[in-house]
């Protein structure tokens, strides 16, 4: 990897950095807690790494390894996206429940 | 070819990812967001199985089933059972990126493939991701307890702590030195497991929120590491969003208890209180469910302070009920949510709306405070340490300047508790003793039960007469 790689990594990590900042700044302290699960199941981007781990099969290790890792991203991502929209389709407004 | 699909599903995954937040900023569009961020871990899913590395797909598919498997009931248990369920999800996020960084170590260890840059992030990737695991972990057992929610303390404890986690970093800089000290690795896995256990270990029940919320800072943190390690911006672009949102919170957290990380995270909070208690007992006033039904229909302006308890006794339906009676009479009825309301941010909001409450009534502790000397009836339903006056005046007390809801200055306030013992964090109340205070002492469901079908009895007499 050379320098340049390296720096647009840190690149993405600072714009996203201030991105997430703002664009969670903006959010109503009403949805906290789907905030949180929504991240959760967004974060278990991970998927993306245990995928390619589990498959390319380089040593029984690393693949059982990958096969939890992706275990334990599925159920995120499951678990996450289900329970933030079963919260937020909760939240009614006033006359419309 | 398929290396620039795979790129520009990414790219087409980060941004949805990024609208899938802007949208969760009002109740009318979030749903809307979860839409995007599932159509955004679908493009990415879909552009990484593209890669050719991948030769089998069988532990690929059965990984996948079983985690839907286990997913599902997850995303169905109570919504009291939701800050459990998510430190169990930071706990998976953390596993996930520490397995990761171990495959990797193994795999670029045996194909020679290890340089000082790849072997740094992986360090860094495997600390945080394993502390983040055991922590996680540990965190849920408070929540459900079955670990002891009181602080575990012991005399030099975070020197211990901190020791663990220095020796972790100066055999991660060794291996980053030398990458092929292979027997190095195991002992960082080791000391982050551990250090996550001891990290959480001596902080209170009442501090969950603010560690929850730091847990889902460092589970963010692992998957920008991991995206250092498998050189990926997607990963770090989406673990950024986690980190910065777990960060915001936590401070949202601190700030709503006046206090700072280092105090959260190394001063034992909610250890009972030791000094004597008992000479100031002062008379309580105590009041019957109907007695609490007259004042109500009484009032033109009604908060409502609600606090976990509520929850814990499953009251929040009979809360709705006095809610529409008074409603329908024309009072003002609102509630007034602490920041650390519940046990993770925003719970409390969400434990509500699960009982149909509006959620334009569902008001902000600085909004509300201004508008409390105004309002005839303030009632406390489970909460404790969120309306105790010492918060503002005893600076002996360990809540001393943590910002309240300022319950006291309603004329009359009506508490509801099972009895007058301390609260989650143990802490005793003056507001319980107050001149304007009536406590109606029993268990929050029967009596908030009783209130309602008091304000109901009052309605059919009425329109009788």
């Amino acid at each position: 990897m050379s320098a340049l790689d390296l720096f647009s990594m840190l690149f993405g990590l600072m714009l996203a950095t201030f991105v997430g900042f703002y664009v969670i700044q903006n959010v109503s302290r009403l949805l906290h807690t789907p905030l949180m699960s929504l991240t959760n199941a967004i974060s278990a981007i991970a998927i993306v790494g245990s995928v390619i781990i589990a498959g390319e099969q380089k040593s029984t290790f690393s693949t059982v390894l990958g096969a939890v890792a992706v275990f334990a991203s599925v159920t995120n991502i499951v678990s996450g996206f289900l329970i933030t929209d079963r919260m937020l389709k909760m939240f009614k407004e006033k006359g419309r429940s | 070819m398929s290396e620039l699909v795979t790129q520009f599903s990414y790219l087409v995954a980060a941004t949805l990812f990024i609208f899938s937040l802007r949208w969760l900023n009002r109740p009318k569009t979030a749903r809307q967001g979860v839409f995007a961020g599932v159509a955004g871990m679908a493009a990415a899913v879909f552009g990484t199985l593209l890669h050719p590395e991948i030769v089998n797909f069988t532990w690929i598919a059965i990984a996948v089933v079983a985690g839907t498997l286990v997913g599902v009931p997850l995303s169905r248990v109570p919504l009291t059972a939701v800050p459990q369920r998510t430190a169990i999800s930071h706990a998976f996020g953390g596993l996930a990126a520490g397995l990761v960084g171990t495959a990797k170590y193994a795999i670029w260890l045996q194909d020679g493939e290890l340089t000082a840059f790849r072997t740094g992030a992986i360090v860094v990737e495997v600390i945080l991701g394993f502390l983040t695991f055991t922590g996680s972990l540990m965190a849920a057992g408070k929540l459900q307890e079955v670990i002891p929610t009181r602080p575990i303390t012991y005399r030099g404890q975070n020197a211990v702590n901190l020791s663990l986690l220095a020796v972790a970093v100066v055999a991660g800089v060794w291996l980053v030195v030398d990458p092929t000290q292979s027997q190095l690795f195991p002992v960082i896995v080791g000391l982050s497991l551990a250090f996550g256990v001891l990290l959480i270990i001596p902080i209170g029940g009442a501090d969950m929120p603010t560690v929850i919320s730091l847990l889902n800072s460092y589970a963010g943190l692992s998957a920008v590491a991991m995206g250092f390690v498998l050189e990926n911006q997607l990963l770090i672009v989406a673990g950024a969003l986690d980190g910065s949102s777990g960060l915001i919170l936590s401070i949202i957290m601190c700030r709503a208890m006046n206090r700072s990380f280092t105090n959260v995270l190394f001063g034992a909070f909610g250890q009972v209180q030791t000094k004597a208690v008992a000479a100031e007992a002062k008379p309580v006033k105590s009041a019957t469910a109907q007695d609490a039904a007259d004042y109500l229909i009484n009032a033109q302006r009604v908060v409502f302070v609600p606090g976990y308890g509520m929850a814990v006794a499953q009251a929040q339906h009979r809360v709705r009920e006095i809610y529409d009676e008074l409603s329908k009479r024309g009072v003002d009825v609102r509630f007034a949510i602490h920041p650390v309301a519940g046990r993770m941010p925003g719970h409390m909001n969400v434990l509500l709306a699960e009982a149909e409450i509006p959620y334009e009534s569902l008001v902000e502790m600085d909004e509300i405070n201004p508008e409390l000397p105004q309002t005839d009836v303030c009632v406390v339903v489970g909460a404790n340490d969120v309306v105790n006056p010492a918060a503002r005046t005893d600076k002996s007390s360990p809540i001393y300047g943590m910002p309240i809801i300022d319950a006291d200055k309603a004329r009359v306030v009506l508490a509801n508790k099972r009895s007058m013992n301390p609260g989650f964090a143990g802490i005793d109340n003056a507001l319980y003793t107050a001149d304007n205070t009536l406590m109606v002492f029993g268990d929050a469901k029967a009596v908030l039960g009783d209130i309602a079908a008091a304000l109901r009895a009052e309605g059919e007499g009425k329109a009788a007469a």
